[in-house]
């Protein structure tokens, strides 16, 4: 309906994963949202747990100051791990 | 001339052990009338019930509960398939059979109406169903056994999603209450029949196979109240009965939903899909 708030879906696909974002629902209130959650996004076995939050209550980086907050990372390629040599003993890293 | 030797107790005994297992004159399931009828009545309510519920199909008033209608249909018609295919051919029996040979009650041919009327005989239905099922998990018939226990975790879930529903819109707006309680007013006289235990059923309950929905009427009946009380809808005064559905007496409505589900089927007898 078209004054029903918009709520994000975020479906946990198996125990041990996090939750990832899947979508969005239209509903009247939380407790339908989770059901249209669950009608819309699960209906083939795609997750075991949800969370629908109001997408108005996201707060979301601007994406007019995406230069500013994410451009200046693109250089700093020491903040990876890669200049280290791992012995051969090493295993699990 | 001698005698035959007397029966032994430990020969019956054994004899017993043997008799399931595929005795020339063990009795067969496929030629039992109680356990046919029994399979019938479950098979036809959640066929008619999923077809008047995928009528909604891009119709429903959000795409959200266009999925939600359909998906519960679906259930239905997955359980219609088991429930039939335990009768026999469960497509023979969906698109070859007539008005006067299906079993289903009354209230699941009903029209769908406006969205109150479809969410309110959605409550009336699946809160019986749901009681019925968890019985029926006790089934001493393996068929109905199975079915029962895989349905009853969905009918659980159109339970409690009819009464969210019925609650929304019996405390939501003036028009939505109003709508509601005619919804309600069209479907409650087909609830009596429901718990009608008629001669066919009584010899089911005897044999094990089914359950007595009397049992159940009180807790169902408080059931109802509750979400009634919590949807500010008053509880209807009890109207006279109208029965028949178990004996193929059907309302008009189910002859136009069998024209359009059978359609196909018996206007291209041999396609295949």
């Amino acid at each position: 309906m078209s004054d029903w708030p918009l709520w994000e879906v975020f479906v946990r696909s198996k125990g041990g994963l996090a939750h990832r974002h899947f979508g969005s629902v239209h509903a009247p209130d939380a407790e339908l949202a989770l059901r249209h959650a669950r009608d819309t996004y699960t209906r083939r076995q795609e997750g075991v747990s949800l969370w629908v939050v109001k997408s108005t209550d996201i707060v979301a980086s601007d994406p007019d100051q995406a230069g500013e907050l994410f451009e200046p990372a693109a250089d700093k390629v020491y903040r990876h791990p890669t200049f280290y040599d791992i012995p051969d003993v090493v295993k699990h890293i | 001339m001698p005698s035959l030797p007397p029966i032994r107790p430990e020969d019956e005994a054994i004899a017993q052990r043997i008799r399931p297992a595929g005795a020339f004159d063990a009795p067969s399931d496929a030629h039992d009338p109680v356990r046919q009828g029994t399979l019938l009545r479950l098979g036809d309510d959640a066929l008619i019930l999923g077809q008047r519920l995928s009528e909604w199909c891009g119709h429903a008033p959000s795409v959200e509960v266009d999925l939600s209608l359909a998906n519960m249909a679906l259930d239905l018609v997955g359980q219609a398939t088991l429930f039939l295919g335990a009768a026999g051919d469960a497509d023979e029996l969906a698109f070859k059979r007539d008005v006067l040979d299906y079993r289903n009650c009354l209230l699941v041919e009903q029209p769908n109406g406006d969205f109150a009327r479809t969410m309110v005989r959605h409550l009336l239905f699946s809160t019986w169903q749901h009681m019925l099922y968890q019985r029926l998990a006790q089934s001493s018939d393996r068929a109905i056994r199975d079915v029962a226990a895989k349905g009853v975790k969905e009918i659980a879930y159109h339970r409690e999603l009819a009464a969210e529903w019925v609650v929304r819109l019996g405390d939501g707006t003036d028009e939505s209450h109003a709508r509601t309680c005619d919804g309600l007013d069209w479907c409650w006289r087909f609830v009596p029949e429901l718990f009608e235990v008629d001669a066919e059923l009584e010899a089911a309950i005897a044999c094990g196979i089914a359950t007595d929905p009397r049992a159940f009427e009180a807790d169902y009946r408080a059931a109802i109240a509750a979400v009634l009380t919590d949807a500010t809808l008053p509880l209807p005064a009890d109207q006279r009965p109208i029965l028949g559905g178990r004996r193929g007496h059907h309302s008009e409505h189910l002859g136009h939903l069998l024209a359009i589900m059978q359609h196909l089927p018996r206007t291209y007898p041999d396609a295949k899909w």
